[in-house]
């Protein structure tokens, strides 16, 4: 499954894609992301994945806004991070 | 003695600054409503009444602005990051990072000791990250605009607010308000809100001291505690915040004149 | 029928069923869904994979309340009671505080479930508009999630975001649809995405002569916009299906339809359904598992 957290506002689309069919809840992003925007969780089809946590579906454009500095080369952590490269910013 | 103007066609408010050389001669403010033409013409009547000029004595006239391509008085334009970025520098050599808090958008600005942009980001075409997510929580609160950021400084304790939209935040602070949340408190929830969003956003250019805050949301005390509060930093606001970027645009007019 | 006394511009009448042809006393498994969103809540009845009955109610100011209440009204007058019902699962947004439910499951789940059992399992994309989120999934012929992506971050391209224009306007929503199509020539989408700047927008536009009618129909055609670009992050696969309350709304489907050249599969039951059934449906399922499993 391709689970899309975060939304499209006025300013544009602001979504991190988790691929769970790549996960498997190895945590490495959980552990590395300065923000808390992740957690592992059992979804409703019972695999064990992590998922983007509710408080942080609603703000991660400015939850990532500092991982993604304006006018530098950069990779975020959380990309950097997962072994399975499962997850992706749309922005 | 060259006398420039700019104007500033915002989204809400048209601005307009006379420039005597390198002194402020006069002002002018319209909102600008649905007739943009009319508000330039008021501002810019107000200005030159003040500055105590006609309009033939204006040798350059440059717009920014949301609407600043639609100003047929002016001969030239250039983009509001541009000009905040000089404007601010005039004010203060000093600053490398200006925050512009407008009724429709919020800018973080980084500028190097000359006035010259380095990187820019902004929150626009949603109302929660600018000044007029400020202006609804005042109306849904039923307090006047101006009272808002005064009222937050008596706040005893910070409240977090879930709503990261303007509407929805609307409603949960009605339900506040219904279980007798202290409305300082409330009212500081709206400035730790809309401050988090700008400071995340001010992250991206890099933020590096000194710090100006200008646009209309700089009159507003409560924000800039929670700014100060959030970015760990002192936050200088100028004179006449909302005047900052028709004043660059004036001295652009004036660099455009060359010589002199 | 509750909350009728005052008028309100806003919300959706609420309604119920009871399938005539149905004895539940013979019936094996029962369960039941109870999807409690934010705006109304709904409780769907299922006798042995059959829905039986089913309530769709405004949610209250609280969850656990109004949870009872739709399942009350589900109930009422087929003579069966909760304690007749083997399994309850609970969804939406305040499906932690259904109180007598086995099980929480989230509403995407449930929703694709659920619209596989309403729109048959040619169903390949489902876009639930709902009172204060706007969900779009592709999910495969037994109705579980491929992708999806859920927003309830901005009212726009919610319900909320039209009632906040019902409201300006004084249009009972249930009308602000077919009024939107009462125009001779289609005029452009309001231009902000953002709700706040279209009413400003609107605003103008009326005080520019704009009649009402035309001023729905602007705003019909960029929420229906809108939600084009949300599909679009999915990719649309025919059959396609539009629940929630806003599928009620046909200046927004049909402008909707046009915008893809897709027409959606005609709702057979009451859209806003489509969670609680799909809940009951997971319920059904986690029953035969535990006697399953029971059995050895
Ligand atoms: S970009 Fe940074 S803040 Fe955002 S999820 Fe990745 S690690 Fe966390
Ligand atoms: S409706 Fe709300 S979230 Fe959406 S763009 Fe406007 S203020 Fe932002």
């Amino acid at each position: 499954m391709r689970a899309n957290y975060g939304y499209t506002d006025g300013s544009g689309e602001w979504y991190i894609t988790i691929d769970t069919n790549k996960c498997d809840g190895c945590r490495a992003c959980e552990e590395v992301c300065p923000e808390g925007c992740f957690a592992i969780e059992v979804d409703d089809y019972d695999d064990e994945v992590a998922m983007v946590t509710e408080d942080q579906r609603k703000k991660i454009k400015y939850s990532c806004g500092p991982c993604k500095p304006v006018g530098k080369e950069h990779v975020e952590p959380c990309h950097e991070a997962c072994p399975h490269g499962a997850i992706e910013h749309s922005w | 003695m060259a006398i420039t103007a700019g104007i500033d066609a915002g989204a809400k408010n048209t601005k307009v600054v006379i420039l005597r050389e390198d002194v402020v001669v006069g002002r002018g403010t319209n909102p600008t409503g649905f007739a943009l033409s009319e508000a330039v013409e008021k501002a810019f009547v107000l200005a030159l009444e003040e500055a105590g000029i006609t309009r033939d004595q204006v040798d350059r006239i440059v717009a920014t602005g949301a609407g600043r391509k639609a100003v047929h008085l002016a001969q030239g334009n250039v983009t509001e990051v541009t000009a905040d970025a000089r404007g601010a520098n005039r004010l203060m050599p000093s600053a490398r990072t200006v925050i512009d808090v407008g009724a429709e958008e919020g800018r973080g600005i980084s500028i190097d000791e000359r006035g010259v942009l380095v990187d820019s980001a902004v929150n626009e075409k949603c109302a929660a990250g600018a000044g007029a997510f400020t202006e609804a929580m005042a109306r849904a609160l039923e307090i006047p605009l101006e009272d808002i950021g005064e009222l937050s400084l008596q706040s005893t304790k910070s409240i977090d607010m879930n709503a990261q939209c303007t509407v929805f935040a609307e409603s949960e602070l009605v339900t506040l308000v219904h279980s007798n949340t202290a409305t300082a408190d409330i009212a500081r929830s709206v400035h730790d809100a809309i401050s988090s969003r700008i400071t995340s956003m001010v992250r991206r250019v890099g933020l590096e001291p000194e710090v100006m805050l200008i646009g209309g949301v700089g009159y507003n005390v409560g924000f800039k505690k929670s700014l100060e509060e959030d970015l760990g930093m002192k936050v200088t606001v100028p004179e006449y915040p909302e005047y900052v970027t028709a004043l660059g645009a004036a001295i652009i007019a004036k660099e455009q004149l060359g010589g002199a | 029928m509750a909350g009728e006394d005052k008028p309100e511009y806003w919300r959706w009448p609420e309604s119920r069923w009871t399938n005539p042809d149905l004895d539940w006393k013979a019936g094996d498994i029962i369960t039941a869904g109870v999807d409690v969103g934010s705006v109304s809540s709904q409780a769907a009845i299922m006798v042995d994979g059959q829905l039986f009955a089913y309530s769709n109610m405004r949610t209250g100011s609280n969850s656990p309340d109004s949870a009872v209440n739709a399942m009350d009204w589900a109930l009422k007058d087929t003579g069966m009671t909760l304690d007749d019902i083997n399994y309850v699962v609970g969804t939406g947004y305040g499906r932690v505080n259904v109180p007598f439910s086995n099980r929480a499951i989230t509403e995407i789940a449930c929703h694709a479930r659920g619209g596989n059992f309403m729109y048959g399992p040619t169903v390949r994309t489902i876009l639930d508009m709902g009172g204060q989120d706007c969900k779009a999934i592709r999910c495969d012929g037994r109705g579980k999630v491929e992708e999806f992506l859920m927003n309830d971050k901005c009212a726009a391209g919610t319900g909320r975001g039209m009632e906040v224009f019902a409201d300006l306007l004084s249009v009972p929503i249930q009308d602000v649809g077919e009024m939107s199509l009462d125009i001779d020539e289609e005029p452009n989408p309001v231009s902000s995405t953002c709700v706040v700047f279209a009413k400003t927008e609107a605003t103008g536009l009326l005080r520019e002569g704009w009649p009402k009618e035309k001023v729905l129909a602007a705003y019909c055609s960029a929420m229906a916009h809108r939600v084009v670009t949300l599909l679009e992050r999915l990719g649309v696969e025919e059959d396609f299906a539009i629940t929630g309350g806003i599928a009620k709304n046909r200046g927004v489907v049909k402008r909707l339809e046009d915008e893809l050249g897709i027409t959606t599969l005609e709702p057979r039951y009451d859209t806003q359904i489509a969670g609680a059934v799909g809940a009951a449906l997971f319920a059904e399922a986690l029953v035969k598992k535990q006697r399953k499993q029971a059995g050895g």
